[in-house]
């Protein structure tokens, strides 16, 4: 099957490609691109661990061709944090409430809420519920996942108060051109 | 005084690679020249395969290869059956044991057993490909009867999967203590019931995945693959490729959760195909695949008989009951002897007999998961004390209380062996306090009250209690190497294999209180056989009670070597020296002294060593930990839930868990693995089901059709602890991983029993799925219309006074 060039921003960088037809974004972003952050638990759409945001919205990367991304702006977890820096408010509570066992349905999640607190910076328990209903996880209960989205949503909106408007939520490297 | 970690809050170590997106799983690894893998599966339940013809699938684009097990003969052993030839002697002696040898193949050859079961396997240039070449090969069977009830499958006429075991019989053993047959008879009251629990799917978020790469010059194979086994895997591929175990090498890097165990076909075909071409071949499950063939468990039919008093006491208690094992056997009576060691739980009965058989039927082989034939047992159990109580009329919760062994009766013998054959007496423990306790925290007079409130109003809510005991820490040893390094920071080693549970923090935490340094200090590593000799593997809660144990062991030698070098060094007395801050120094001098580097220098070999005349260079230290039984963990829960009549479906209102793990290494992991195991009882009891139609064909393929709890199912959950230290290691641990699954099925049970009490509807079965508590509330409500009244619905049977 004939490989097609795919042109894309994630994370803040402009970046190339090639996939052919069939290939799902995921699959790209994990084997062509090297971001293995993304995982794979279902392929079919329902448990989440996929979950990526593609022009600010989030999307299940195994439901998706890697051509639909054509052009578009994308953000993985590994968009989070600086490699060396600290880790994002998200990311940082969820470690502080134990919101995570083995891992592999955090990057999902994480993303998910990234959405979730730029759509609303202050949602109570059931929202938060209703709206991570679409992930999956077998480790934890849910329970500390929920307390941690309502602590990064304490923390952002603490360090959004003082700061810039607007990016409260974003990852590293929406912020301006050339990323 | 050096810091305590132990029974601290810390933040997990592994969280920031995890959070980043810096994991390595098994499908994250990369290696040149990768061979992707895809497996050929049956599609009958049951059958002859009369043509397999993978001609077209070898000429695909991008085909490497395609190998049946034609290509396996010779090459390949079948599974060594380890569960079977290596049942303790012990327990042998005690029990009597019929366990067949039924050994399965890695490839099936002329016959089929189960929708799912590998059958051929193509290897390609990527994933697409080798599924490109999958719908290339061409299989015909002629369908044999498939059998999928246990029951049935025991008939004689019944179609048998393995003709060479003659039946469908797959394991038997029956053990009694106490008179149970006089007590039966001498009880004032007796009730018969069956319980059954389906069968659900382990389910771990991360699919299977096995990566192998040979290397011919040296003749050795590494092998990355999710399990948390690596040395029985290692052992397994040794015998069954013909290979030094020295000369394989199994790596399990993070893993996506496992919640059970299991060496499947690809765990040994993978790595035979990288030695075959030369080549590294990967192999990742989808989920179609996990849900059709990865770690099936529970389906179990439990028939009890109970005798028991006027005031609810249970005098007696016979089991026989079921294990549908699915086609094949390989754990032998791991998980039907667990139901039958559990099945008392927290209560005193001590006329108890059993007879447990597995059975083989055209499904799945069912594995050890969470809980491992105890969330049945215990349903069975504490279903059998609701009817009991409401035969009586009495309080379900105050029935158990008097059922409760009291402390004061601890260490209690309960007459019968465990698994490893050492007879069953439970660790300390305060069971009533336990269940006062639990009530306390549920606010249990207050929910009375909302019920009887919600009751006036029409709704139907209902509270539900259940108990249970868990022995964790399963031997037979595991074992740990703590070193310090040149720079004065230690490495802990250890068998067993975290896969999600925070081990790399907890087991630093158990290293870091003896050596006096921070947990930062302290790289835990796990999974990879070149780094230990011997390992077991994490699974029956047992790694923070072995591998902690062992660590621990393995850390205090190692700090006995560092006083009496610091003490040569420093000329005074070992007892006058501390450890703390990453320094020896003289008690009350700190900062003083010399450094973990300092003393590591000193240990190194060579004409610098200050080591006396024969000491061991190094300053390292390995222990294995042989745990002279299981410990006794134990739990109780209490949920309320609301049930809506006219659709089935349960709300779970508030649940509580009060649970005594002994010494806690980090409370809030410990509180994690409460709410993860909480969620999959859940699961169980309301949700998860592996669902087969008569002919065999798996109706619940994907996660449109297998429910897994979500943020909408799974309420908060409120974790209290008693602690009672086990005196079976010398740290007190108890194990507390599989705990939290085992209760809610009986838990949710009784709650929807009491919600639905006027109705007597029959909830024997579960899970209690919307569509099936509805046809038992339209059952319960039909027979009451057609008796005029309330009479009971479960068929029950009654013994006369
Ligand atoms: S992998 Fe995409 S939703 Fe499950
Ligand atoms: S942390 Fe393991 S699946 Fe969510």
């Amino acid at each position: 099957m004939a490989r097609r060039e795919i042109e894309l921003r994630v994370n803040g960088r402009s970046l190339r490609g090639s996939a052919e037809p069939r290939t799902t974004l995921a699959d790209f972003l994990r084997d062509e691109l090297g971001l293995t952050g993304t995982h794979l638990g279902c392929e079919h759409g329902v448990c989440g661990a996929c979950t990526i945001l593609l022009d600010g919205r989030s999307v299940r990367s195994c439901l998706l061709f890697a051509l639909q991304a054509q052009g578009s702006e994308l953000r993985t977890v590994e968009g989070l944090a600086d490699p060396d820096g600290p880790l994002h408010p998200i990311q940082e509570a969820f470690s502080e409430h134990h919101g995570l066992q083995c891992g592999f349905c955090t990057p999902g999640f994480l993303m998910s809420v990234c959405e979730l607190l730029a759509d609303d910076p202050d949602p109570g328990e059931q929202e938060i519920r209703a709206y991570l209903s679409g992930n999956l996880c077998r480790c934890t209960g849910y329970q500390n996942i929920v307390a941690a989205v309502q602590a990064a949503a304490g923390k952002l909106r603490e360090a959004g108060a003082g700061g810039p408007g607007g990016s409260r939520v974003a990852p590293r490297g929406t912020g301006g051109p050339g990323g | 005084m050096a810091e305590r970690w132990v029974g601290r809050r810390l933040r997990r170590k592994e969280d920031r690679r995890l959070l980043t997106g810096a994991g390595t799983y098994v499908a994250d690894l990369r290696l040149p020249g990768l061979l992707h893998a895809a497996v050929v599966r049956s599609e009958v339940a049951h059958g002859l395969v009369t043509h397999l013809d993978v001609a077209a699938a070898r000429e695909a684009d991008g085909v490497v290869a395609v190998l049946t097990a034609a290509d396996l003969e010779g090459r390949v052993g079948r599974f060594p059956e380890g569960a079977r030839t290596e049942i303790s002697p012990a327990l042998v002696e005690k029990v009597p044991l019929e366990v067949p040898s039924c050994p399965m193949p890695v490839l099936a050859t002329d016959r089929v057993h189960w929708v799912g079961q590998p059958l051929a396997v193509v290897v390609a240039a990527d994933r697409y490909r080798a599924e490109d070449g999958l719908e290339l090969v061409e299989v015909d069977y002629e369908p044999l009867p498939a059998v999928l009830d246990p029951e049935t499958a025991l008939d004689p006429a019944a179609p048998v999967l393995h003709p060479e075991l003659g039946g469908n019989l797959a394991a038997r053993f029956a053990f009694s203590t106490g008179d149970v047959d006089a007590a039966l008879a001498a009880a004032p009251f007796r009730l018969r019931q069956r319980f059954a629990m389906g069968r659900q799917a382990a389910n771990a978020m991360e699919t299977r995945g096995v990566v192998a790469s040979w290397d011919p010059g040296r003749e050795e194979l590494t092998v990355w693959g999710t399990n948390a086994r690596p040395h029985l895997l290692r052992a397994y591929l040794a015998a069954m490729l013909a290979l030094p175990a020295e000369r394989v090498r199994f790596i399990a890097p993070d893993m996506g959760g496992s919640f059970g165990t299991g060496v499947y076909s690809e765990d040994v075909l993978v790595p035979f195909l990288a030695m075959h071409l030369r080549r590294p071949v990967r192999w990742l499950e989808d989920r179609r695949e996990n849900l059709t063939t990865t770690r099936h468990a529970r389906d179990q039919v439990h028939d009890l008989e109970a005798g028991y008093d006027a005031d609810g006491r249970i005098l007696a208690l016979r089991d026989r009951f079921l294990v549908d094992s699915g086609a094949y056997n390989p754990y032998a009576i791991t998980v039907s002897y667990n139901a039958a060691a559990h099945l008392r739980g927290q209560y005193r009965i001590d006329a108890y007999a059993f007879e447990g058989r597995n059975v083989l039927t055209n499904k799945a082989p069912v594995a050890p998961v969470r809980g491992a034939g105890r969330p049945e047992a215990v349903f069975a159990m504490d279903g059998m004390v609701d009817l009991i109580a409401a035969e009586r009329g009495l309080d379900a919760v105050e029935v158990r209380r008097r059922n409760l062994i009291p402390p004061e009766a601890m260490p209690y013998p309960m007459g019968m062996p465990y698994r490893d054959g050492v007879d069953v007496v439970y660790d300390q423990a305060d069971f009533p306090g336990q269940l006062a306790s639990a009530l306390e925290l549920f606010g249990y007079d207050t929910q009375r009250a909302r019920q009887a409130a919600w009751r006036a109003e029409g709704r139907r809510m209902g509270i539900g209690v259940s108990s249970y005991v868990e022995g964790s820490g399963y031997g037979p040893h595991e074992g740990a190497v703590v070193r310090v390094d040149p720079t004065g920071h230690v490495l802990v080693v250890t068998g067993a294999k975290p896969h999600g549970q925070g081990l790399e923090t907890t087991l630093a935490q158990v290293c870091a209180d003896q050596l006096g340094v921070h947990p930062d200090q302290v790289t835990v590593r796990a999974g990879d056989t070149a780094l230990i000799a011997y390992g077991i593997g994490t699974f029956a809660s047992r790694s923070a009670v072995t591998a902690g144990t062992a660590v621990g062991l393995a850390a205090q030698a190692v700090r006995d070597k560092i006083l009496n070098l610091a003490a040569g060094l420093l000329e005074v007395d070992p007892a006058d020296l501390e450890l703390a801050d990453g320094r020896v120094s003289a008690r009350g001098a700190p900062g003083t002294g010399v450094t973990l580097a300092e003393v590591a220098a000193a240990c190194a070999p060579g004409p610098r060593s200050r080591l006396p005349e024969g000491a061991e260079p190094g300053l390292e230290a390995q222990r294995y930990f042989v745990p002279p039984t299981v410990t006794f963990a134990s739990g109780t829960h209490v949920v309320a839930v609301e049930v809506d009549e006219d659709t089935g479906f349960v709300r779970l209102l508030r649940y509580v868990t009060v649970d005594d793990c002994g010494q806690m290494l980090n409370p809030t992991v410990v509180e994690g693995q409460v709410h993860g195991g909480v969620a999959h009882g859940i699961g169980n009891g309301l949700l998860e089901e592996v669902v087969y139609d008569d002919g065999g064909q798996l109706l619940t393929g994907s996660y449109m059709d297998y429910l897994v709890p979500t943020t909408a199912e799974v309420p908060p959950i409120q974790v209290g602890h008693q602690t009672f230290l086990s005196d079976r290691n010398p740290f007190g641990i108890k194990g507390v991983g599989e705990g939290g699954a085992v209760s809610p099925p009986a838990a949710i049970a009784s709650a929807v029993a009491d919600a639905l009490a006027p109705l007597q509807v029959d909830l024997s079965e579960l899970p209690l799925h919307p569509e099936r508590l509805f046809r038992r509330i339209q059952e319960a409500k039909a027979r009451q219309r057609g008796s005029g009244g309330l009479k009971p619905g479960p068929p029950v049977e009654r013994g006369s006074t």
